[in-house]
């Protein structure tokens, strides 16, 4: 009975999947009327397609991708998917070849995002089995995270409108997601990989280094000894078999290992196709440079733009400084609350630099939306989740309004369109904050379930006083 | 010098003759050496649309010389310049209005060198070294801004000159271009460009330049060209040559407009210098070596004139040449020519354009020269044109993208010419294209599409040669060189590419920020074709500085129009606003998460208690004691125990010393 509904879960997760590649497919080939890619909520200057084939056009005419302020991605991604920006095959819509490749980026993706959800649950379900918690969280349901994670990454509106608008995003939010497969899976250098190409290509995956040191040195779901004293304690007894293991070294070493390899050919290969127009230091700066400084004030769904336009210069260093150290502050308290969970705290990474880096785009909320359905259980009672959906749809709805009002009709101006970057900014961070109390709310429940058992055994008064 | 200077005196006081005399004299004096030189011409021409082309030409030489920084009629302020900022060659021009290639003709060699685009446009090539290049190029417009009262110094700015590659054909490299296609250009521009020549606008042509008149015209052009020759060696002066020519179209008031009737409408207006210009010129400047008025009439006039006396009397053929030619049925002149010029014939055309010379130093005050024309029967005939007309305009709407079309559109004259051309089968029409963008228009050049007679061709098919410089922001502008060949069967061409529009800081937008951005206007030249007239009798060519411009081969050049382009602007009276929104939606993030980060629930609390009365040790033990007393107390009334103050304050205390120890070394170390 129980292999049954299983099956019949996966037939129907395969069916869903299905019915979203052929939906991007049918999208792509009314591209003409969509005219998604140029967008400014799908193509940001580091993942607009028109920049990508500029770049190529000029690295073709022999002179540097970087020659214009066109270009801002990876020499790599010219490499690859440059000429697919200009292969045509008769009969078919343009740029086939490149959309063919983000749905197949967006397929794996999701492929791996199911991968590691299944993989987070096992872990999760064998934490609790140690715990021997298993009995008090049968009575509620369990999803499939790893399912509904997939799921939710490969028909979000926000993924599909990302993959056939042409932007990069799909293949930056996939070595992102190969760098956290990897250290769920402890496949080292896959991990390596993805970290190292997902910070070369667009920086702040940087920082997700922390939590894959903690997913290698201690595997994905390590409730904190103080549980298990705690719980032993109380016991009585010691069970060294279910303890949990301890902080390993050795994966790290081999994971600073294989990124300094993996680094080392990045940049060689960068340097080799960029020999002749200027090296390694012409691309950080008008990479990394370019997004550290914010010099392109185009509108996009996120509010630095408007305020770079607005404030006065000299202050702008200033709150350059302010707006990327935001991101670095919140690094140290969440890692030090969250790392028992690395892949949550990946998510919420995630999600803060998606919210405050200098360019986002759709693609980055795409990511985090998907990264959400690991956590479907643990979620189960977060608070405002109605409101946030709403939020979300409405945001959607109403940013493309208020940004034909303002530049193709002219009829509302700036502020229009910067009200709802306002909203989506506070979206985002309503998602965050509850996210994270949720997560902590989760971690208490376990405690007291631990704590109640225990004072359960001992003596019944003390657990109806506790709150 | 005492010597000079006496018979300058002089020359304020005698008449023509005695001046004339002692010209004579300074150049017997000074035998030998080459002397400074000025030489004012005026060209008048009637145009097809009842108007008038009058095209001033003044010329001041000096010649390498070695006797210091003293000039005699060149001006002081363009010499320092030229061996100041060791300029070669230079242009700068100031223009109203724009110039009708249509109807006013584009392959002779005045609009070819003298229609310029509106607004401002300099450029200059220096004999120094590449990186020196840059440096004199913004003080040269700093001075030229001073000199001539205008924002020539906007074009410091790297975003606003860029460096042509091949497009000039004099210098790749040392060559550098700029536009100001908004600059207004009014009197307080030409009153310092009359100071250069020696007799400003008191004698001679220049008396002509009647403010009001000139900024009636249609087309208002002042130019100024110096070329310098010789070597910059020790001690040697550079030689220079001075061109300043200023080119106006009027239309004339027709002294017959009260009673014009249907049969005179196609006649075209009579007109006189007086009528014109409310003027007349009552002899030379004294200072001029010469000072001639010509008259020319076109090819296509000349043409049309012979087919009518065809019709009429076929007993005069050749009456053109004829020395009485100056009246004939067809129109008047009030003045007769001293000499007629008849355009040696090319192989280019049958027709030849005829040009009547007038000597100014003929007439005097009490007899002023005033030429003028009266047409008697209505003529109509065309210009010649370019071989294609050059037009740009915009594509698409919104404030997001469009895209830049410049579109060649083959003009039918052009036909006889290509017959001489096409000797081979494939025949084909090299164009020349140099469009600088500004950095806030940014041009993907792979959408770069070429249409010939409406059909997609491929861009590698048509585009000889490409040169290009993308636009970086906030740094240099775009700047795009293209060569095409064009079939010359072909009647149109277009070239369309795409932008996207900038968004700029606010304080980047001027003032009049929703008027609009201008793109500088594109130049279109055809390298095949050479606009000259060669004049016979070619013995007294060689004083007259006019025709033997004429007679220089030039390529034939157009501009298109100035391109406006309305660019998305911000709340400009937002940045408050901006800045306290913003930086509450942060504080509502960083505050909120490390309030959810750090909240612990009453059992935590308990835990924690719990944990810390059972260690032991001294100091944590006598700590967590204190701390619970602490507590204890503070749960009543706020009276402030001294054991807490004190405890409070040495934190504090430490805190505020720590905090200052930072802010001394952030202090020392990066301010």
């Amino acid at each position: 009975m129980e292999k049954l509904k299983k099956k019949i879960g996966s037939i129907s997760f395969w069916k869903w999947v299905i019915a979203s590649v052929i939906f991007r497919l049918i999208l792509i080939y009314f591209p003409q009327n969509l005219n998604l890619s140029s967008r400014p909520e799908v193509s940001t200057p580091l993942t607009s397609f028109r920049r990508l084939a500029e770049g190529y056009w000029l690295k073709q005419s022999s002179m540097s991708p970087y020659a214009g302020s066109m270009y801002h991605g990876s020499p790599l991604l010219l490499l690859l998917l440059g000429p697919l920006t200009v292969k045509r095959i008769e009969g078919q819509p343009n740029h086939i070849l490149y959309s063919l490749v983000s749905v197949i980026a967006d397929l794996v993706s999701a492929m791996l995002i199911r991968a590691t959800g299944q993989n987070l649950q096992l872990a999760y379900l064998r934490t609790l089995g140690s715990l021997d918690l298993v009995k008090q969280i049968e009575g509620s349901e369990i999803h499939p995270s790893g399912d509904v994670a997939a799921l939710i990454y490969l028909c979000n509106p926000f993924t599909i409108v990302a993959c056939v608008g042409l932007s990069t995003s799909p293949i930056e939010n996939m070595a992102v997601i190969l760098c956290l497969y990897g250290a769920c899976s402890r496949l080292i250098p896959l991990a390596a990989f993805g970290w190292v190409i997902a910070t070369h290509l667009s920086l702040y995956p940087a920082i997700l280094i922390i939590p894959v040191i903690f997913l290698l040195g201690r595997g994905p779901d390590a409730p904190p000894w103080k549980l298990f004293l705690q719980r032993h304690q109380q016991n009585g007894m010691l069970n060294q078999s279910k303890l949990p293991p301890g902080f390993s070294w050795g994966p790290i070493i081999r994971f600073a290992f294989w990124s300094l390899v993996w680094s080392v050919y990045v940049l060689v290969l960068c340097g080799i196709s960029l020999k002749q127009f200027g090296g390694l230091w012409e691309m950080f700066k008008s990479t990394y440079g370019f997004i550290l400084t914010v010099e392109d004030l185009s509108p996009n769904i996120g509010v630095l733009w408007y305020f770079f336009a607005e404030v006065f210069e000299f202050f702008r260093s200033f709150f350059l400084i302010v707006f990327h150290v935001n991101i670095l502050f919140m690094i140290l308290p969440l890692a030090i609350r969250l790392h028992h969970r690395p892949c949550y705290l990946a998510f919420v990474y995630v999600a803060i630099f998606s919210m405050l880096k200098s360019y986002p785009s759709v693609g980055d909320s795409a990511l985090y939306l998907g990264l959400l359905g690991w956590f479907v259980n643990e979620f189960s009672d977060m608070q405002f989740s109605l409101f946030l959906f709403c939020g979300y749809v409405g945001v959607s709805l109403l940013s493309p309004v208020m940004h034909n009002l303002w530049i193709w009709r002219g009829t509302g101006n700036a502020n229009f369109y910067f009200a709802t970057a306002m909203v989506y900014a506070c979206l985002q961070i309503v998602l965050v904050v509850e996210g994270v109390s949720a997560m902590l709310n989760h971690e208490r429940k376990l405690r007291r379930l631990i704590t109640g058992k225990t004072q359960d055994s001992k003596s019944g008064l003390l657990s109806d006083s506790s709150p | 010098m005492a010597l000079l200077r006496r018979p300058l005196l002089l020359l304020l006081i005698v008449t023509h003759q005695f001046l004339q005399l002692w010209i004579a004299f300074g150049s017997v004096n000074e035998e030998g050496q080459k002397q400074e030189e000025f030489y004012e011409e005026l060209l008048l021409k009637p145009l097809p649309d009842r108007k008038v082309l009058t095209h001033f030409h003044f010329q001041s030489s000096a010649p390498p010389t070695s006797n210091g920084r003293h000039h005699h009629l060149f001006p002081k302020a363009i010499s320092q310049l030229v061996q100041k900022f060791r300029v070669k060659e230079m242009e700068l021009s100031f223009t109203q209005g724009r110039w009708n290639y249509e109807s006013w003709g584009g392959f002779d060699s005045i609009p070819s060198s003298n229609a310029k685009p509106p607004g401002v446009e300099l450029w200059a090539v220096f004999d120094v070294p590449q990186h020196l290049i840059d440096p004199l190029w913004k003080n040269l417009t700093h001075t030229l801004s001073g000199l001539f009262c205008a924002s020539i110094n906007f074009l410091e700015s790297s975003t606003a000159y860029s460096a042509p590659e091949w497009s000039f054909p004099l210098a790749s490299g040392s060559l550098r271009y700029g536009t100001l296609p908004r600059e207004a250009v009014c009197t307080e521009n030409i009153t310092p460009w009359l100071k250069l020549l020696p007799c400003r606008d008191k004698a001679g042509i220049s008396t002509l330049l009647d403010r009001p008149s000139i900024y009636r015209g249609f087309y208002h052009s002042q130019r100024l060209h110096l070329t310098s020759t010789g070597s910059g060696s020790e001690g040697m002066d550079l030689g220079i040559m001075l061109e300043q020519t200023l080119t106006v179209v009027l239309q004339p008031i027709s002294q017959r407009a009260s009673l014009v009737r249907d049969s005179e409408k196609h006649i075209q207006p009579s007109w006189s210098l007086s009528s014109i210009f409310g003027k007349q010129v009552s002899g030379k400047c004294v200072l001029a070596e010469t000072s001639n008025v010509y008259l020319l009439l076109d090819r296509g006039l000349v043409a049309e004139l012979k087919q009518l006396h065809k019709e009429n009397e076929k007993s005069i053929e050749n009456s053109l040449t004829s020395e009485n030619f100056w009246t004939n049925p067809s129109f008047e002149l009030s003045a007769k020519p001293d000499r007629i010029f008849i355009e040696e014939c090319s192989l280019l055309s049958k027709n030849s354009s005829v040009l009547y010379k007038f000597e100014v130093e003929k007439y005097s005050e009490f007899e002023p020269f005033d030429l003028g024309i009266t047409w008697k029967i209505p003529i109509v005939w065309l210009c010649q044109q370019a071989p294609l007309h050059a037009s740009r305009f915009l594509t698409g709407s919104g404030n997001e993208r469009g895209a830049i079309a410049i579109s060649l559109k083959s003009t039918q004259t052009t036909e006889g010419f290509m017959g001489a051309h096409s000797n081979d089968e494939r025949c084909e029409l090299r164009v020349d294209v140099f469009q600088v963008v500004p950095w806030y228009v940014k041009v993907y050049f792979h959408s770069l599409q070429v249409f010939v007679d409406q059909q997609p061709k491929a861009v590698s098919d048509i585009i000889e040669k490409i040169h290009i410089s993308p636009s970086k922001d906030k740094v240099s502008p775009g700047v795009m060189e293209l060569v095409l060949k064009l079939p010359c069967s072909m009647s149109s061409t277009a070239l369309t590419i795409e932008f996207d529009k900038g968004f700029l800081h606010i304080d980047e937008y001027p003032p009049d920020a929703n008027q609009g951005f201008d793109i500088p206007s594109a130049i279109v030249s055809f390298p095949n074709f050479h606009a000259s007239m060669v004049f016979l009798e070619s013995d007294s060519l060689n004083k007259s500085p006019l025709l033997s411009k004429f007679q220089e081969w030039s390529h034939v050049m157009s501009y298109t129009e100035v391109l406006l382009v309305p660019l998305t602007t911000p709340d400009f009276s937002m940045p408050y606003n901006v800045i306290t929104i913003t930086c509450t939606v942060f504080a509502l993030y960083f505050g909120s998460l490390l309030n959810a980060l750090r909240r612990r629930v009453a059992e935590e609390e308990r835990f924690l208690k719990d944990k810390s009365a059972k260690k032991t040790g001294q100091l944590p033990l006598l700590l967590s004691k204190l701390s619970a007393k602490l507590r204890g107390r503070r749960s009543e009334p706020p009276h402030s125990s001294p054991v807490s103050s004190s405890f409070i304050n040495s934190k504090l205390v430490f805190k505020v010393i720590l905090i200052a120890g930072l802010a001394v070394c952030w202090q020392y170390y990066f301010l």
